[in-house]
């Protein structure tokens, strides 16, 4: 492996019956990232359940409930490497009542792989995976077309759902999708070109997320500094040291450059950036880094800095999509603590706006309960100004969450309108 | 391309060190677990950059079951010595003397599972609300569903189907007086960017890693050390061979494996090519299918 190989997201959302466990056990297969006592396990239990040759699904179940059932409940991570990237797989369920792992598992993704059945084309399940992989701003969709086979490769079948799934997305925030009909039980387009399907003139699955262009997908504008800690050595040749530790959310910070520390709107200029015992000249996402400051100012967890000509808009009202993640439903005008960035404070559910019928996508005003499962934009208000960017020009400073104090549960995740 | 892009190891190096300070920040006694294996060893040289200049904020805590290599040990001493850090052990054997917890018996004994108690114990005695770990999400199924921050209640007990979600890099460690976390800073490292990463930050382990002469046993498809604590069978024999550990556990489940690989260079283009998950060496977690998450459940590492 090269050292400027990059770091490769996806999250892959769907059903036992669309074939994603059996799509991602072929990428490790294929891509040779199964090892040999790994597949040694897989075999045995194949043959007992009385499946014909290698269950390639059963590589993905994680838990035992999970193998008894042959389901996947929650988000399984899987790594696989090769010459060119280092993968990270966020395996979610795709049935509806798993929409909350499928928004913990996009989260983070930085390509979003939608699976359709070509026997049954776009269904209201794809519907709802392209929703949420717009909601949460991933960045690349790719729709694996998937059961070719079992459609006789037919390439005015995979051309029909392209058209089906480009109706759907057009109504929503996509920016980059791709399709590629494939076979995930016999290989086709997954690691290796199909010879089955000559008219189909891209690239399989793998070359795509190996050769996507993901490094223009980070914000490099806005210089969002959140500080989670000050590093004060109490040892000789540091005593004067106040070091603010963080990552970078967004943009580039650089040495003497004029800043500003919010919510005090302090402001100066950049001494030093540092990494261990490295200085460095700039630090831009997403870099972990200290920076010290020309001036003494108090400053602490919570804080951001940020370049003075480039603020966020500091706020104690704030118009979010919200969705449930808990047991419990939310309480009318119940008060959590809201989580953003390193910042903590009280804040209350004010207004639900509307909620989403998660099947048909419509938006209804009429309904404010807010029970697992549910996204719903809604208003917020919070005790002191959160320093926030709109969630789709900024996913570290434009996204909460909402902690229930009474059982310390994280029951609410938004992205900031 | 763009020069503003980090490589895999940049990456997962920011991460870890975010989770960190995460950790610190957010809570009011958090350790490092240490077992003197490599991943708790990047865990603790990940810490030190993370806090630099300032010395490394977390005691460092390891359960000692006795079983022991005496070259891990000596490497924990140096270690604490290097970093100035304080160290907590918590002993099986005295968990054992007091009867908290019974030996096990028969050939394949081990005091693997007699940990838990331990680790519980000295959580609890030493006030602890956060034990940092080397765990890897590639390293075991039931690994692969761990958060970054991981709940456990008042009986140290994880709840796998129950976990909090995990959103972004917004993690959340609110807890009530008796529970604690575990946090998992290199949960999407594997074995294999562990080493890349050791090889190029030039991190010292112990020689237990590097191939070396060793009187070793066959048994359970790997070859295990000789040591006072090994019951021999009859048919069993003892032969010198050069092995080397891909993990460290206890001396008397930790099987090695036939190498030449005396350098980090060797030993990270020999783990390129295993065709064995590292785990595949430790009879811990060839009990059953699911027996690293039985014990997870109950608190293990």
């Amino acid at each position: 492996m090269l050292d400027n190989n990059q770091l490769l997201r996806f999250t892959t959302a769907g059903s036992v019956d669309d074939g994603k466990s059996t799509l991602i056990g072929r990428l490790l297969y294929d891509s040779k990232s199964i090892f040999e006592d790994q597949l040694e396990a897989i075999e045995n239990t194949s043959k007992k359940k009385g499946h014909e040759g290698v269950d390639l699904a059963l590589f993905t179940d994680g838990l035992r409930d999970e193998r008894e059932q042959g389901i996947t409940i929650d988000v399984a991570y899987r790594y696989f490497t090769t010459p060119k990237r280092k993968f990270i797989i966020a395996d979610t369920p795709g049935h509806i009542q798993y929409t909350r792992n499928m928004v913990t598992g996009a989260s983070t993704a930085n390509v979003a792989t939608i699976l359709i059945d070509a026997r049954h084309g776009v269904i209201e399940q794809t519907k709802r995976h392209a929703f949420i992989a717009s909601l949460l701003q991933i960045p690349h969709i790719i729709v694996c077309v998937n059961k070719m086979d079992l459609v006789d490769f037919s390439e005015e079948v995979f051309n029909n759902i392209v058209s089906e799934f480009e109706e759907v997305s057009s109504k929503m925030l996509v920016k980059d999708v791709r399709f590629i009909p494939m076979s995930a039980l016999l290989g086709d387009n997954v690691v290796n070109k199909s010879e089955n399907m000559p008219w189909y003139q891209g690239a399989p699955m793998l070359h795509t997320l190996e050769t996507m262009h993901i490094s223009s997908d980070i914000n490099k504008v806005d210089a969002r500094f959140p500080v989670q800690t000050v590093i004060r050595p109490q040892r000789e040749g540091f005593i004067d040291y106040r070091g603010y530790a963080g990552r970078v959310a967004s943009g580039i910070l650089r040495r003497g450059d004029d800043v500003t520390v919010m919510p005090s709107g302090f402001t100066s200029k950049i001494k030093s950036i540092n990494l261990h015992d490295k200085e460095l000249e700039e630090a831009y996402a997403p870099m972990s880094v200290s920076i010290t400051l020309e001036d003494d100012i108090d400053i602490s967890r919570g804080d951001m800095i940020v370049r003075s000509n480039n603020k966020p808009e500091p706020s104690q009202d704030i118009e979010v999509m919200l969705c449930w993640l808990n047991n419990s439903p939310a309480k009318p005008r119940s008060k959590y603590t809201i989580k953003h960035t390193s910042n903590d404070q009280k804040a209350m559910i004010k207004e639900v706006v509307y909620k989403y019928d998660i099947n048909t996508l419509e938006r209804n005003s009429e309904d404010s309960d807010l029970a697992m499962n549910d996204i719903a934009k809604v208003k917020i208000r919070t005790t002191k100004p959160l320093m926030i960017d709109p969630y789709r020009e900024n996913r570290t400073t434009g996204s909460i969450i909402l902690v229930d104090d009474a059982t310390n549960e994280t029951v609410a995740a938004g992205m900031i309108v | 391309m763009s020069k503003y892009y980090l490589n895999y190891l940049d990456e997962l190096e920011s991460e870890a060190i975010f989770v960190l300070r995460e950790v610190w920040a957010q809570f009011e006694n958090p350790v490092i677990l240490f077992s003197g294996g490599k991943d708790s060893i990047l865990v603790t040289h990940l810490a030190k950059k993370a806090f630099y200049p300032a010395k490394i904020p977390f005691p460092l805590m390891h359960v000692d079951t006795g079983h022991n290599f005496p070259e891990t040990i000596q490497f924990r001493d140096d270690i604490i010595k290097e970093l100035g850090a304080q160290l907590i052990v918590g002993s099986v054997q005295e968990s054992i003397d007091e009867g908290r917890v019974a030996e096990e018996k028969g050939k394949n004994a081990t005091r693997n599972a007699l940990q838990i108690t331990t680790l519980l114990d000295a959580i609890e005695a030493n006030k602890i609300d956060c034990a940092i770990g080397g765990g890897r999400r590639d390293e075991e199924k039931a690994r692969a569903k761990e958060r970054f921050f991981s709940h456990r209640d008042d009986f140290g007990q994880w709840d796998p189907k129950n976990q909090r979600p995990e959103l972004w890099n917004i993690f959340n460690g609110k807890h009530f007086e008796g529970e604690h976390f575990r946090a998992f800073p290199i949960s999407n490292w594997t074995e294999m960017d562990v080493w890349n990463y050791i090889k190029r930050e030039n991190i010292a382990i112990p020689s237990l890693y590097f191939a070396h002469e060793r009187e070793v046993v066959w048994r359970q498809d790997s070859w295990i050390p000789n040591s006072e604590f090994l019951v021999l069978e009859d048919h069993e024999e003892v032969v010198t061979k050069k092995i080397r550990f891909r993990t460290l556990g206890d001396i008397t489940i930790t099987g090695g494996v036939e190498s030449d690989a005396d350098t980090l260079e060797k030993i990270a283009a020999e783990v390129a090519g295993m065709r064995n998950t590292e785990r595949g060496n430790r009879s811990d977690d060839k009990r059953s299918e699911s027996a690293m998450e039985d014990r997870k459940r109950q608190g293990y590492f």
